[in-house]
């Protein structure tokens, strides 16, 4: 070794910038704020049930509202690319060797997306 | 066999004369099926041969002549020069402190590889006359994608999580830390626990997945490094929810 190596720094706060695919990395984990956020939505939620039919009542008009309907679109479409992201990266975390082969990346995917559509349509059959 | 000049800008630092590292630029004549490594190889032949790199085989197989190239970790001996334009920038290694131009200081890297045990630990020791430990195909494909890793470092060079914690094992020792434990012959999985489960091990990564896209042998570093997430965290719940159930 030198007796003086140079040592480049990195910023602490602008690493990102410097490369696309750290770009999308911040934007995976940054979504995840607003599915942190509407937890707080769903508390108010719960919070408006326990004071009575008025408050909900009240807590649903506000949902209704310009600002409500808003949030609810930047959320969902938040939490779709926040899903979608991991998604796709799920054969690497849980590759599945059936006997000397692994099944194919594109078909854990696919059973997640299938899972995801499933619950989702359950959802929506409940809450119909 | 078609010729084009390019400018090729090399990162030149000087640890006896230099305060801080320069660009120094060279116009070469290139033939087209040149590697970036064979634009070096014109400079330090013909221009300048007091530019320092590293390189050995030419066939992507050592991993010697790992170098940032217009800013991507690339293996200089498989950058291929039709695939840029006149102007080449290079770098040596990010995240590695620069030796002298595009030499890194790699001796963290090693220490890191070598904590990990990259070597079989049998479950028991048995003389030759036993004879070969057997495997089949299905437990060889097991982690056989890991053995190509040719300690290049390209994957610590992307890694912005190397780059802001330098204690970070990093992903090339970790990946062939569960090479090995993925052996159907290999006993040592506990021992390379004590380092890749602390906390400058696997938890440190928050699985940017940059290493496996600049693998140049198509490992999967990012995967082997979230698959050892699971099975520490399966230990974990195993110890304190089980402590009467073996390891």
């Amino acid at each position: 070794m030198s007796c003086k190596p140079y040592v480049r720094e990195v910023s602490k706060t602008t690493w990102f910038l410097s490369q696309p695919r750290y770009k999308r990395y911040m934007a995976r984990e940054v979504t995840c704020i607003f599915i942190f956020a509407y937890t707080f939505l769903l508390i108010s939620a719960l919070g408006s049930l326990a004071d009575g039919p008025e408050a909900f009542q009240e807590f649903l008009n506000a949902l209704r509202s310009p600002l409500g309907v808003l949030f609810n679109l930047v959320v969902l479409i938040a939490a779709v690319y926040h899903s979608m992201s991991w998604f796709n990266v799920t054969p690497q975390a849980m590759p599945i060797q059936r006997g000397e082969e692994f099944v194919p990346g594109h078909i854990i995917v696919g059973a997640h997306y299938g899972a995801w559509a499933l619950v989702s349509l359950i959802v929506l059959i409940l809450g119909v | 066999m078609s010729e084009r000049q390019i400018q090729l800008e090399v990162l030149r630092y000087n640890p006896e004369t230099d305060s801080e590292p320069r660009y120094q630029s060279y116009s070469v004549p290139c033939m087209n099926e040149w590697v970036v490594l064979d634009a070096l190889n014109y400079v330090k032949d013909n221009l300048d041969p007091t530019l320092s790199y590293r390189w050995s085989c030419h066939m992507a197989v050592c991993g010697s002549c790992g170098m940032m190239i217009n800013g991507e970790p690339k293996l200089a001996c498989k950058a291929f020069i039709h695939e840029y334009t006149d102007q080449i920038r290079v770098d040596p290694l990010a995240n590695f402190p620069i030796e002298r131009d595009l030499v890194t200081v790699v001796e963290d890297f090693i220490a890191k590889l070598a904590s990990v045990k990259p070597y079989l630990i049998p479950k028991k020791d048995q003389p030759i006359s036993a004879g070969e430990f057997k495997q089949t195909p299905a437990e060889l494909k097991k982690f056989k994608q890991y053995t190509l890793c040719i300690n290049c470092m390209l994957c610590y060079a992307a890694c912005p999580q190397y780059g802001l914690v330098p204690e970070f094992l990093g992903p090339a020792a970790i990946a062939l830390a569960h090479r090995y434990n993925q052996d159907s012959r290999d006993g040592g999985r506990d021992e390379r626990q004590e380092v890749v489960a602390s906390d400058v091990g696997v938890w440190e990564c928050s699985f940017v997945g940059a290493c496996s896209e600049v693998c140049p042998k198509h490992v999967d570093p990012a995967g082997a490094l979230q698959q050892v997430k699971v099975a520490s965290t399966i230990d974990w719940y195993k110890e304190h929810l089980m402590p009467w159930v073996k390891k």
